[in-house]
């Protein structure tokens, strides 16, 4: 056992942390709010140019090489400011590696160094459906082979990056009689491919600068060569990445619940009641033991499911223990800030109303809760054979 | 980073296993049903496989071993026999210990040769009827008279009392200094006139661990069984229980883990309404609960016990370890007695006794208040 960063890791923790800090956290209020759509760009473009956005991707395709654990920890610096700007990086992190993994060669070179460089501001990940959301292998977009193209046709929803994204991740079902989850495929569509619409953006709770949009495909008509991996077999690809994306986004919360502890910590050790600060009471304390406590738990979850992940190891449940663990933590974290904030914590004079509401998503999107616990059983019950 | 064990603490962790499994299991219910203390293999045997001073040089009996292989020793034995485990962590974090950071060489070679080899049991005698999370408030007294400290007043609530050879007590040496300056850590052998055991306690749990009052009256001692400088015993205190704090952490993550893998095994073979129940999301939720939790508290135990090998600070650490450990078992054994039924509540199966074992492990040596406390200073004074 070693448990400390290396050089690299570290170097890569301190220099997402002074971005966040400086270019980041300045705007976070103002985006939260609608505005600021050039500045997120802006800033998704710096970060590209700083290496963030395939930090486990090799430097072939223009990533960084840093491996999972860099991944991680950058990803937490960067949510501690800006949870939208987190959740684009680490779905354009989790979009080179799917392309990186799956994809043909020519694949790989034409897209992934466009993401790591910034060029195209985002990639996006369509599975999910209006009936297919926990149960991703009850889709019914299609495609279906005409010549030398596939014709795409269905509707994507809560697609994350989607007016932005230059290249889509999709999966369709390529063969309606097989059984459920075998007739899938994965294809990479580009952005203005015409049939590719991009629908109504969605109105939601938090995470404000990240659009999250519907994608339609009307007739959609995409060359063979976009098709990426085995015909019929992208369920298992998609199941697979998914596990990869679990830990960038338990890394997410985990930053939002120590932002949102580091502020009310701060205060309690400002604000006076009954004559002392109230971090002089007890029930203030143990709020803060309790977020900090459950909040490194969650740091040494996500840390071991990206060492096994690193080290070429299975790792889904290791995954699935940390997104549960580090999103359920991150939003207890959060509502518990807002309290020891009181009447403030519920006003947006405080970010804390900001990361409570940018926090509970987390425990939604890419495999809610309930999944992670049906993830992490199945594989116990099947240890136990 | 590197989460991997070594091969060496892979290998211990077969050896306490199969150790464990063979000859600890099979008493087990029998000695918390008899509240009995079987010496011969709940500490004997452990002294001969090496772990009675694992972490200690070599030069004292000791295997030279790190904290990571320590909490694997606590947390195998544990996760047979939660009394075996505790007589580990008092006999080593809280009796050996102290003796190696502050002792003498003399008190070394005396005290921490034979409690590190197994040959002698330890113990440590802090608590008082009104001393317990506030230490400070010791009124056991240790007065100088010529070459003898003489002792006089009560410790309760006393892991391994009565069958320990070797005591390491706090008493004040000051009555004019202010609460915590005042007290001193002294070297107690079994047999001392004046050094009696009182009343055994009876417990919810870990009934096969003797929890023993001792009794001081007009106990003289040398004065060359003081431990550390004079009026240094609250410091001495406080250190011993942050190494303490790694063992019962470990003792608590064992619990858990028998706890679970009981109800893994359980869920399996049980049907109802014609299927296995753990079938049912609602077992299947609860078992992915206890794995998930399991995971975090063995993490946080590690990195406490690797801070502690390394040389770094792990007060909050092991604060943080024993906290979430401690509840992690409470909660664990709880939902275990639940996915047993009415089954779990017999001690036809383990999980009962489990349960009850669990409850201790947020009371003794810092109760889960005291671990927020030391939690909460640590974060709002950085």
């Amino acid at each position: 056992m070693f448990l400390e960063l290396n050089e690299e890791q570290a170097l890569i923790q301190q220099t997402a942390r002074e971005f966040a800090t400086v270019e980041l956290a300045p705007h976070a209020a103002v985006l939260d709010q609608g505005g600021g759509h050039a500045v997120f760009l802006a800033n998704l473009k710096k970060l590209a140019e700083l290496g963030f956005m395939g930090l486990n991707v090799d430097e072939t395709y223009g990533g960084s090489e840093a491996g999972v654990i860099a991944f991680s920890v950058a990803m937490t610096e960067i949510a501690r400011a800006c949870a939208s700007t987190a959740v684009t990086v680490s779905v354009n992190n989790m979009v080179c590696e799917v392309i990186q993994v799956v994809g043909s060669e020519e694949q790989r070179q034409a897209y992934i160094p466009k993401i790591c460089s910034g060029e195209y501001p985002a990639g996006a990940f369509a599975l999910t459906e209006t009936g297919a959301g926990s149960d991703p292998a009850g889709m019914t977009t299609t495609a279906t082979a005409d010549g030398d193209d596939y014709i795409l046709n269905g509707a994507k929803i809560f697609i994350t990056s989607a007016p932005y994204a230059g290249v889509f991740v999709v999966w369709a079902v390529t063969d309606k009689s097989a059984p459920k989850g075998k007739g899938i495929s994965c294809f990479l569509v580009e952005a203005g491919t015409p049939g590719l619409v991009i629908g109504k953006t969605e109105e939601k709770m938090g995470q404000h600068a990240s659009s999250t949009n519907e994608v339609l495909f009307d007739n959609c008509r995409v060359p063979k060569s976009a098709l990426m991996g085995k015909l019929n077999d992208g369920f298992r690809v998609a199941v697979a990445e998914l596990a990869g994306g679990r830990i960038g986004i338990g890394s997410l919360a985990l930053g939002v619940g120590l932002a949102a502890m580091d502020c009310a910590t701060r205060y309690s050790l400002e604000r006076t009641q009954f004559g002392q600060k109230i971090s002089n009471f007890q029930a203030i304390q143990w709020k803060i033991a309790d977020a900090y406590t459950e909040l490194e738990a969650s740091r040494l979850l996500l840390m071991s499911a990206a060492f096994k992940k690193e080290q070429g190891k299975s790792f889904a449940k290791e995954a699935s223990m940390a997104k549960v663990f580090a999103t359920e933590a991150g939003n207890r974290a959060c509502y518990e800030a807002v309290q020891i904030l009181g009447g403030y914590g519920y006003t947006r004079d405080y970010p804390v109303e900001r990361y409570a509401r940018d926090a509970r998503i987390t425990t939604i999107y890419e495999g809610t809760s309930e999944i992670q616990r049906l993830i992490i059983s199945r594989e116990i019950l099947r240890s136990f054979a | 980073m590197n989460f991997d064990l070594t091969e060496e603490h892979q290998l211990l962790r077969q050896t306490v296993r199969a150790f464990a499994e063979k000859e600890v299991a099979p008493g087990v219910r029998e000695r918390d049903e008899q509240e009995r203390f079987d010496r011969g293999v709940m500490f004997d045997r452990v002294g001969e496989l090496g772990l009675a001073g694992i972490v200690f040089p070599e030069e004292y009996g000791g295997a030279e071993a790190d904290y990571i292989s320590y909490a694997i020793a606590v947390e195998e034995l544990s996760r047979v026999c939660a009394s075996t485990g505790v007589t580990l962590s008092a006999h080593l974090s809280l009796a050996a210990n102290p003796i190696y950071m502050y002792g003498s060489e003399e008190q070394k070679k005396k005290y921490l040769v034979p409690l590190a080899e197994g040959t002698k049991l330890g113990a440590f005698g802090l608590t008082e009827p009104s001393a317990g999370s506030d230490a400070g408030g010791t009124k056991t007294t240790a007065t100088l008279d010529g070459d003898e400290w003489v002792l006089n007043g009560n410790k309760i609530f006393i892991t391994n009392g009565g069958d320990a050879e070797i005591y390491v007590i706090f008493a004040r040496s000051d009555k004019t200094a202010q609460k915590h300056h005042g007290i001193s850590a002294f070297i107690v052998e079994k047999g001392t006139p004046g050094f009696n055991f009182g009343r055994k306690e009876q417990k919810l749990g870990i009934r096969a661990s003797p929890t023993l009052e001792l009794v001081f009256e007009n106990c003289r001692i040398p004065k060359a069984n003081m431990l550390g400088k004079e009026n240094e015993g609250f410091k001495i205190a406080m250190k011993t229980l942050d190494g303490g704090r790694i063992g019962i952490a470990s003792q608590a993550l064992g619990i858990a883990q028998g706890a679970f893998e009981a109800s893994v095994r359980y869920a399996k073979e049980r049907k109802q309404f014609g299927l296995p129940i753990a079938n049912f999301q609602a077992v299947q939720f609860m078992l992915a609960d206890m794995a998930t939790q399991i995971e975090a508290a063995r993490l946080l135990v590690y990195q406490s016990a690797y801070k502690a090998s390394a040389g770094q600070s792990y007060a909050k650490e092991s604060a943080m370890a024993k906290l979430v450990a401690s509840e992690t078992a409470m909660k664990v054994t709880t939902q275990a007695v639940q996915i047993h039924g009415g089954y779990g509540y017999t001690r036809e199966f383990p999980v009962e006794r489990m349960m009850r074992d669990a409850k201790i492990t947020e009371i003794y040596e810092g109760t889960s208040e005291v671990q927020r406390i030391v939690i909460g200073t640590a974060i709002t004074r950085d």
